[in-house]
């Protein structure tokens, strides 16, 4: 029963937004609506579960691992600074308030600095992945090449031409390429729908 | 060790150093580089300008901090370029880190140009699950966004009068770091039918090229270039123009680490054939 | 002589009236009907008329109608409502020479925060209509006759019979090669590298004696994606139970947390090794893309995983990940339908699954007719795609070729 009520519950929720798609008529809609609610609900039912477990697995780290207190006691600060800063409207709201500080001054330079290293990443797997090892490796080292060209300032008329081949590039090969694998995807995604409707399809509950 | 071993199986942490100092450069030594235009950038900008003498447009900031090196740009070029024409905006943001942006940059412009919250701009501020703000949105402004991002209640707002949904604007256009941009293709623009334009990161326009051809984007701004190329069109140049700069060298490193890893690559396989045929003869 | 004068004045008057030249107000549109706008929720009203003569002069029409009010504050409007009382609900430009036009009056909102929404339009109640032309010298034209419409709700979305349509025929196809498969009819499924390798990585962390990562994305527990990924965590999973190698998964969502803590429960209970399982091992780090990363990235360097795993929606992060493994010297897997993405992952991982590959990841290593059927099914639809997708290209290609229309004109 144990395994049988989550398929019997998907079979019924699954079964009944397929035929809400069908169905325009505002009882449909709002079925729609509260099916969205829903997903809501149970997404902030689970966020003190989420929360707990972020703490726990900090606190055990701490205790574990001497030298990754430091690294644990700035998760936890980080966290109860930002819930006092939310506490109080004059210090969630205006260009000085203390969420503002902690918004421009911590987390925008520590996310950039994220992102950016992307570049680096980009670099680094670059130089390991574009060999020309295979014809259709080549191809795509040369294709690469001509697409990042277009940011080099060249002289005219080869500007112009690189910038003619690469949209070329961007539009046909790229894009009838990348249909195909969109074409495939909404398929399997269909088809996996339903088998998970279908209780066809069970293994992402872990048994077989 | 062979050289194009070595040259190989090159520690990365120098193909790192080799960046950060071609990224360095430009801020030491002022370039020059020219930008040339696609129409894809064009277009965002005319529909833009049309934005005149009181017409509405909304736009999305849809963006977090970590993009907000390539988006900013264009929110400020398309802000201070709307204002001087006199038109205005209607702003929301679906990223959780997008309100305390939007309110900077448009304090900071508002500011500059003597534009008033409700009369010239009504920032209506975020709600989570893009899709379902977005098919709200399309009922009417109101329904997720009863009141601004202020605390003030939409419909006392002079600016508001009349607007309720995606209808009473000229266009969407959402400068997005994430999914949002799906989103408002698929539930602004399929569902609602409004005029769309984006804003993305550069990794990111590769993506949406296919709905520029299908019609279902009027415009796209793709990255720092997107940035450079609008505001080198609005005549007003900005911190995209002065990324180019940047934009370039990476890339110019990056050309140049494929060029010698691939002289490396195939003296090896060069000299494997060499002593092959050697080990052969012997 | 006084004849003359007055003519003149007449004359004089006239034509500062008019300023311009003669500035005639411009026809009303034609033929104006009201009906229920198909396929909606029953609060819209589909309006169609025709363009007058001499719509070359005309800008767009102005389309009005009667607010709507609720029952307490007296019955609905009727037509010889005084014209003070109509509103303006929309605005239709004539484009070029266009003959028929149409507009949507559609408004489900019976109120906005306190105030009755006037625009609202009623299911099952007459709302009443007329139209004006707006010329491009900004006369206006007489309203056309008021006609009146009943939105009702639709019971079937006549435009997505398309979508029945294939979903009937991939079901019908479902059903057909699974009880073809289920007969011991054995069907072909290609190999996918990403998947015959998965025994191997798990193997090679067991001999190593280091953990093995499970990434599964920045997406939500609603993906297809992300269940996917929760088919191939399970297969790690039992395989893990029975070498005793822990797992560790760390999740940005706490529902997929939840989810992930019972797909590795039930595997473990399934290997006959419930005692092996650690709820601590798969933990919630943060909804964030970049605070997530960051952890992620630390716990590869910190515990040394010799296996990783990246399965399901992934953004900008996908690389971050894997050239982060790949500094450790991880052995790595990954799986995603991120278009973008994929080329990331082809670069930095050792094998990928490509978008619907991840999908046919319980199929391929289960061997189980019921989940092959489907993925037979799915390739028919597929090959009928292609197919039609040609004769497109045929079509497109022949008719815009001058040789060919020449040939079908000469005939």
């Amino acid at each position: 029963m144990k395994r049988q009520l989550p398929i019997i519950l998907v079979f019924i929720c699954g079964i009944t937004m397929v035929i809400q798609f069908f169905v325009p008529h505002e009882y449909s809609e709002d079925l729609f609506q509260y099916a969205n609610d829903f997903v809501i609900v149970i997404g902030i039912l689970a966020l003190p579960v989420g929360i707990y477990s972020l703490m726990t697995q900090t606190v055990r780290k701490a205790r574990r691992e001497p030298k990754e207190r430091l690294y644990s006691l700035a998760t936890i600060a980080g966290f109860l600074v930002m819930i006092i800063a939310g506490s109080r409207r004059e210090w969630f709201t205006g260009a000085t308030s203390l969420s503002s500080n902690m918004f421009n001054y911590v987390l925008v330079p520590a996310q950039a600095t994220l992102f950016s290293m992307l570049a680096f990443y980009i670099a680094s797997a670059a130089y390991r992945a574009f060999r020309a090892r295979t014809l259709l490796a080549a191809l795509l080292l040369l294709t690469a090449f001509v697409v990042m060209l277009r940011m080099i300032p060249l002289p005219e008329p080869l500007s112009t031409w690189n910038n003619d081949v690469v949209r070329w590039i961007l539009e046909v090969p790229n894009m009838a390429a990348k249909r195909a694998i969109i074409i495939g995807v909404g398929l399997g995604a269909v088809t996996y729908s339903i088998k998970i409707v279908l209780g066809i399809e069970r293994s992402y509950m872990g048994g077989d | 060790m062979a050289w194009y071993d070595r040259l190989l199986a090159v520690d990365r942490r120098w193909i790192y150093l080799i960046l950060a100092v071609a990224v360095v450069i430009p801020a030491i030594w002022t370039m020059h580089i020219p930008v040339s235009l696609s129409s894809e950038v064009e277009n965002v900008f005319e529909r833009v300008s049309g934005i005149q003498d009181g017409k509405i447009m909304f736009l999305a900031i849809d963006y977090d901090p970590s993009t907000m090196a390539e988006l900013s740009p264009m929110a400020e070029a398309i802000l201070r370029q709307v204002f001087r024409q006199n038109g205005r905006v209607v702003l929301s943001s679906l990223s959780q880190f997008g309100p305390a942006m939007t309110d900077e940059i448009m304090t900071r412009i508002a500011g500059e140009m003597g534009k008033v919250s409700g009369e010239d701009y009504v920032f209506l501020g975020y709600k989570p699950y893009p899709a379902i703000t977005i098919l709200a949105m399309g009922t009417d402004f109101r329904v997720p966004f009863p009141t601004d991002y202020y605390g003030d209640r939409v419909d006392d707002h002079p600016m508001m009068a009349g607007v309720h949904n995606f209808d009473d604007v000229e266009f969407v256009l959402s400068l997005a770091g994430g999914n949002a941009a799906d989103m408002w293709i698929v539930y602004g623009n399929a569902k609602y039918g409004v005029p769309l334009a984006l804003g993305v990161t550069g990794v990111m326009a590769t993506d949406y090229y296919p709905y520029l051809q299908s019609g279902q984007l009027f415009g796209l701004l793709p990255g720092i270039k997107g940035a450079a190329e609008y505001e080198q069109l609005n005549e007003s140049p900005g911190d995209g123009l002065r990324g180019i700069p940047y934009q370039t060298t990476s890339h110019a490193v990056v050309l140049v680490f494929i060029v010698l890893t691939n002289i490396a690559f195939f003296a090896k396989r060069s000299a494997q054939r060499k002593h092959g045929m050697q080990a052969g003869l012997s | 002589m006084g004849r003359t004068i007055l003519f003149l004045l007449l004359a004089t008057l006239t034509l500062l009236l008019l300023p311009g030249g003669a500035r005639s107000a411009p026809e009303p549109p034609a033929r104006l009907t009201a009906r229920d706008n198909p396929n909606d929720s029953g609060h819209g009203i589909l309006l169609e008329w025709e363009a007058p003569a001499g719509a070359e002069s005309i800008l767009a029409y102005e389309v009005f109608r009667l607010p709507w009010r609720p029952e307490s504050e007296g019955p609905p409007h009727a037509p010889d409502t005084p014209d003070s009382v109509w509103i303006q609900v929309g605005t239709v430009p004539q484009v070029e020479d266009q003959r028929s036009l149409e507009y949507v009056d559609e408004d489900d909102e019976r109120m906005l925060g306190t105030a009755v929404n006037q625009h609202f339009v009623p299911r099952n109640g007459s709302v009443y209509y007329r139209v004006r032309s707006l010329a491009t010298d900004g006369t206006r034209s007489a309203f056309c006759p008021i006609v009146s419409g009943t939105a009702i709700g639709n019971w079937f979305h006549t435009q997505r019979v398309n979508a029945l349509v294939i979903a009937i025929i991939l079901g019908a196809l479902m059903v057909y090669f699974i009880r073809k498969s289920a007969g011991g009819i054995k069907l072909y499924i290609r190999p996918i590298p990403g998947l015959a390798h998965i025994d191997e990585a798990v193997g090679r962390a067991t001999e190593m004696g280091r953990p093995i990562l499970f990434v599964l994305g920045t997406g939500t527990a609603g993906d297809i994606a992300t269940l996917a990924a929760y088919t191939i965590l399970a297969r790690v999973a039992r395989i893990t139970a029975e070498y005793q190698t822990p797992v560790l998964v760390p999740v940005n969502d706490p529902v997929m947390m939840l989810m992930a803590q019972g797909t590795v429960k039930e595997a473990y209970l399934e290997a006959g090794r419930p005692d092996l399982y650690r709820p601590e091992n798969i933990f919630y780090i943060s909804a964030m893309q970049f605070p997530y990363v960051a952890a992620v990235n630390g716990l590869m360097l910190r515990e040394k995983c010799a296996t990783n795993f990246y399965m399901g929606v992934f953004h900008a992060e996908s690389l971050l990940l894997a050239e982060a493994g790949s500094t450790t010297g991880a052995i790595q897997i990954s799986g995603t339908d991120q278009v973008s993405q994929i080329p990331f992952f082809v670069a930095a991982t050792d094998f990928t699954l490509i978008g619907e590959e991840l999908y046919a990841a319980s199929a391929y290593l289960s061997q189980d007719p019921k989940l092959i059927g489907p993925l037979k099914a799915q390739d028919f639809v597929k090959a009928a795609i292609l197919l039609i997708a040609l004769l497109g290209v045929l079509e497109a290609t022949l008719l815009s070729s001058q040789w060919v229309r020449s040939l079908i004109e000469a005939h």
